[in-house]
């Protein structure tokens, strides 16, 4: 990817106020809208991930209109868009991360390589080894950085030997770049690293179980420019061997890293495109007023 | 800024200030007043309670003669239970005082030992036989108010209101002499209750105690832990629930003596459990505690951030496991923070168990969970409610006891929560 070129382009530069207007009206036509079709190539031939008809209550609240999208394999699909309009959201519905929430109603269809993730008969457990998840601020069990890293494999009973255990822990550690600084301390505790290390701490936690797909919501939104730089890196790493979704507030981050990128507002899956399609020339006239600045 | 805003802003700090400092001065009056009872509560009693931990004692020639007190064969059990052991001391007493012989003084002298000297030289002979026919040089207890009044004595301002002239003669002598002196009350410490204040000691009430509360954790600690797990992590939140959490916290509310009679109307009237035993109080106690500790525990609970739940459920750990693995551990220093709490508020307990007759006067140390039983702060009501005057040290010195139970279970509690408190 060389998308480093394509963030310059983003101008986020004094909106126009006759531009204003038109936005604010095809935002009440949104607001409108019974039904709507998203812009763009929501929908792709080798998907590994499919979203059909999706729709998320919060009791009476609705967050996900209608979403139609797919997620092809080994891509790095990145969600934007302001605030609120439901990034996270729709990211819990891939992994049924939303079922922890008691309000919180799905219906529609999501599959992965065909298979129904809504089935009554499946275990949202296998799911969720099959699906790893990112979270925004970085969360690792107070416990030494080994038993984190550790704690996946052991509850699926992945490793047959302390030997095996130990192997796939230092492996989990350097895939996720976090070997060298942290194998003379592995039986520390993983609190005690800085933010950006915690981070990949828990990249590495969730690659320890070799999902398939990994999902992260805003991961480098609590860290500093630096760290953020090395986890862009690693997802670049990361996405030979895994499909990666991101949300992410940053359009740069988004440039830099996606291959597609998918703009949600107010609920509603408004574009998908290739990630370089969408911040020089956005389809529709939101995902141009976003990326061009006009939304915080 | 303009010069008028300045001039009006200055104005009104000085206002500011003021307040502020007054607020510090209630703030700071409040803490000395509830120091100041702090102190006072403990100077009172310490002074009057300290003396119970020692006795007054008298020190006596003791011949075993089985003659002495009317025994003929010393193998003869049925004879030596019938015995008169208390002559043992009376005979001591008149070999020291020869001088007294009329039938009223006699009974005066022999009041200046303790009536349970007999039962301490009978316990003394059955175990080791081979003392018949020696001699002994003992200190006895003496009588309670004997020691009221030599206590009082040392102190300089005698209380002589139960004693004879005789018999403050004879303490003058006995003290000349040295056979009269204080000394640590390990009676104190080792007998159960008794009608004379001499022979009364407090640790009936502590077994009774350690029964009860023992008892008491076992059921309550771990039904609110899993109910406090239950209502927080699985239950739905629904307006059952809802009407769940209602209750729970005003059942914390009840009064204490509200379930002392619900143990007296079910557990002993319906389901026939005997009255003042430790189970029975144990159980009412354990119903007083549990809303305790589960509000408790489910504060512990409540405080293991969501985002560690999420990380646990996030690489596939089952609603169970995610409980069991993160967030027991991370709360239960909390938990046990509140047990021991209501631990605490359970040991300090009186009215609930009046109602379920651990208020008996029980001699007897109880020997295990089923055995008749009093408690630390009822052995305290029922010393306060006895006439005599040598009860007040002992009631003192019991609620020494019993504050210093207290304090260390806090202070346990406090150190626990400082120690395993984790800060995200
Ligand atoms: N647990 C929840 N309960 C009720 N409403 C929620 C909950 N989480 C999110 N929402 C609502 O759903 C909408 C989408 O939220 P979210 O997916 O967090 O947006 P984003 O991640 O894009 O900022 C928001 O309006 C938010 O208020
Ligand atoms: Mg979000």
């Amino acid at each position: 990817m060389s998308n480093s070129k394509l963030s310059q382009s983003i101008s986020t530069d004094g909106a126009d106020p006759k531009i204003s207007e038109q936005v604010l009206d095809v935002e009440k036509d949104l607001l409108s809208m019974e039904s709507y079709s998203t812009i763009g190539n929501n929908l792709v031939e080798d998907a590994k991930m499919s979203v059909r008809n999706v729709n998320v209550f919060y009791g009476d609240k609705q967050a996900i209109f209608d979403v139609h999208m797919d997620i092809k394999k080994n891509e790095v699909i990145a969600m934007i868009g302001p605030s609120g309009c439901g990034k996270s959201t729709f990211l819990r519905t891939l992994n049924r991360m939303n079922d922890t929430i008691d309000s919180c109603v799905v219906s529609g269809e999501v599959t992965m390589d065909g298979e129904n993730l809504y089935d009554p008969k499946l275990d949202v457990v296998e799911l969720r080894a099959r699906v790893g998840m990112v979270f925004q601020k970085p969360n690792p069990f107070p416990k030494s950085i080994f038993e984190n890293v550790a704690y996946g494999p052991r509850l699926h009973g992945l490793a047959d030997s302390k030997v095996d255990l130990d192997e796939l822990v230092e492996n989990s550690l350097k895939k996720a770049g976090l070997w060298e600084e942290a194998k003379d301390r592995l039986h520390q505790p993983g609190t005690g690293l800085s933010g950006g290390q915690q981070q990949r701490l828990c990249i590495a936690r969730a690659i320890a179980v070799e999902p398939e797909v990994i999902l992260m919501d805003e991961p480098c939104s609590a860290l500093d420019p630096i760290a953020t730089a090395r986890i862009e890196e690693l997802i670049e790493e990361l996405s030979q061997n895994f499909t990666i979704a991101i949300v992410t507030h940053s359009m740069q981050q988004a440039a830099r890293v996606s291959h597609r990128t998918a703009y949600f507002h107010l609920g509603k899956l408004i574009e998908v495109n290739p990630t370089e399609t969408v911040f020089t020339m956005p389809e529709h006239k939101l995902t141009e007023a976003y990326i061009t600045g006009r939304f915080g | 800024m303009s010069k008028d805003n300045r001039k009006k802003i200055r104005e009104s700090l000085a206002k500011r200030n003021r307040s502020e400092r007054h607020f510090q001065w209630f703030g700071k009056l409040g803490v000395i007043l509830g120091l100041a009872a702090v102190v006072l509560l403990f100077v009172d009693i310490i002074s009057k309670g300290s003396g119970a931990f020692r006795a007054t004692y008298i020190q006596l020639e003791i011949e075993y003669d089985p003659d002495a007190i009317g025994v003929l064969d010393v193998n003869d059990t049925e004879e030596l239970i019938f015995a008169n052991w208390q002559n043992f001391a009376k005979k001591s007493l008149r070999d020291l005082f020869p001088e007294v012989t009329k039938r009223g003084e006699k009974r005066k002298l022999n009041n200046l030992v303790s009536e349970g000297a007999g039962f301490d030289f009978r316990d003394q002979l059955t175990q080791s036989p081979n003392l018949w026919g020696t001699k002994e040089t003992l200190w006895i207890l003496a009588d309670d108010d004997i020691d009221t009044y030599y206590k009082s004595w040392l102190d300089d301002d005698p209380f002589s209101a139960r004693l004879t002239s005789e018999q403050i003669k004879w303490i003058d002598q006995l003290h000349s002499k040295g056979l009269i002196a204080l000394k640590f009350n390990t009676k104190f410490f080792e007998r159960g209750d008794s009608r004379e204040p001499e022979q009364a000691g407090i640790k009936g009430a502590l077994i009774g105690s350690f029964f009860t509360l023992v008892l008491t954790l076992l059921m309550s600690f771990p039904m609110g832990v899993t109910a406090a797990i239950y209502l927080e992590e699985f239950a739905p939140k629904n307006k059952w629930t809802d009407l769940i959490e209602v209750n729970i916290n005003n059942l914390a509310a009840v009064p204490s003596i509200i379930f002392g009679l619900l143990g007296l109307a079910i557990f002993i009237n319906f389901f026939g459990i005997p009255r003042s035993i430790p189970v029975l109080g144990a159980i009412v106690l354990a119903l007083m505690t549990l809303p305790t500790i589960i509000i408790t525990s489910r504060a512990a609970i409540k405080s293991v951030p969501p985002s560690i739940r999420e990380a646990a459920l996030g690489v596939g750990a089952s609603k169970f496991q995610t409980t069991l693995h993160h967030v027991l551990p991370l709360s239960l220093p909390g938990m046990l923070t509140g047990a021991i709490i209501g631990m605490a508020r359970a040991l300090g307990e009186t009215a609930p168990l009046l109602m379920i007759g651990m208020v008996a006067f029980i001699v007897d140390i109880p020997g295990g969970f089923t055995d008749p039983a009093t408690v630390l702060p009822v052995q305290i009501f029922l010393w306060i409610d006895s006439p005599e005057r040598a009860f007040v040290e002992k009631t003192s010195a019991a609620i020494i006891i019993l504050l210093s139970f207290l304090m260390v279970m806090n202070f346990i509690a406090v150190y626990l929560r400082k120690r395993l408190e984790r800060r995200w």
